[in-house]
């Protein structure tokens, strides 16, 4: 059973907060793609593009194999990154409730005061 | 400083919700539980939700009935079930029937202690793919930038507020 702990999700999110990064996603949901075609392709050099890499891989967004001297990147299980998204959004919306909720109990609080 | 949210899937069928607020039980349960005061926080402005009715009898065996719009949605959204059980300041459970009988059951706990309500909230689905399919339709997640941004990456589904 994995955990989705707020550090992964953290991960998660600190890797999308790079548009190189949602680039490469955008990229390997067409195709996988070698480090070297990534680093091409958003003209970097290779030690930039692992960099870049193994951030979406510490994040489970991508994965990653070797095969020879070739490094292969493709998305991580869809379902993870799905479910992780899904459960920060049910977070955000939760945390956006509670604030609101924050007001009210507050308000309550000085009525009581004042009773 | 607001307190944190915390939102973990406790199991394979389990998701929980937690959060603190600076209040003895007795007010954050009255929040939760009369209708009037329900309606001005469950829908948030961020999200862009709003009630356009609220309905709630928290009493054991009492139902509710929450009817929001949404720009989005072409429909307002219902939401309603029973409460299996309301024990004053300490524990709420109700059901959610919008779906069919196989919804899931929400248990809502309060924990006072030193003047602070540790609230945890948690989901229970009948099972496992109840759970995943929840999650793959969206059908109660957010709508935050960051998560639209994810979702839209990733080439995903509908994710409705």
């Amino acid at each position: 059973m994995v955990q989705y702990s707020r550090a992964h999700l953290d991960a998660s999110f600190a890797a999308l907060s790079d548009a190189t990064r949602r680039g490469v996603l955008e990229q390997l949901g067409r195709a996988e793609a070698s480090i070297t075609d990534l680093a091409g392709k958003f003209h970097m050099t290779l030690t930039g593009m692992k960099k870049h890499v193994g951030v979406l891989e510490h994040a489970g967004l991508v994965t990653t194999r070797k095969v020879g001297r070739v490094r292969t990147c493709r998305l991580g299980p869809r379902s993870l990154a799905e479910e992780t998204a899904w459960i920060e959004g049910y977070r955000q919306l939760w945390a956006a409730r509670f604030d609101e909720l924050d007001e009210i109990v507050e308000e309550l609080k000085q009525k009581e005061k004042h009773r | 400083m607001k307190n944190p949210t915390t939102t973990e899937r406790t199991s394979d069928r389990e998701l929980a919700v937690t959060r603190t607020f600076n209040a003895p039980a007795r007010i954050v349960f009255e929040a939760w539980t009369r209708p009037e005061l329900l309606k001005r926080w469950w829908s948030p402005k961020s999200f862009g939700i709003t009630f356009v009715s609220c309905e709630a009898d928290a009493r054991t065996g009492g139902r509710y009935r929450f009817v929001f719009s949404h720009p989005a949605a072409p429909q307002p959204m219902e939401f309603f079930g029973r409460y299996l059980e309301v024990t004053p300041h300490s524990r709420l459970v109700w059901t959610n029937e919008e779906s069919g009988d196989a919804g899931q059951v929400t248990t809502v706990t309060f924990e006072e202690k030193g003047g602070q309500t540790r609230v945890v909230m948690r989901d229970l689905y009948r099972s496992k793919e109840a759970l995943d399919a929840a999650i793959a339709s969206g059908s109660t997640g957010g709508t935050g930038e960051t998560f639209e941004q994810l979702d839209e990456l990733l080439g995903g589904g509908s994710v409705g507020a």
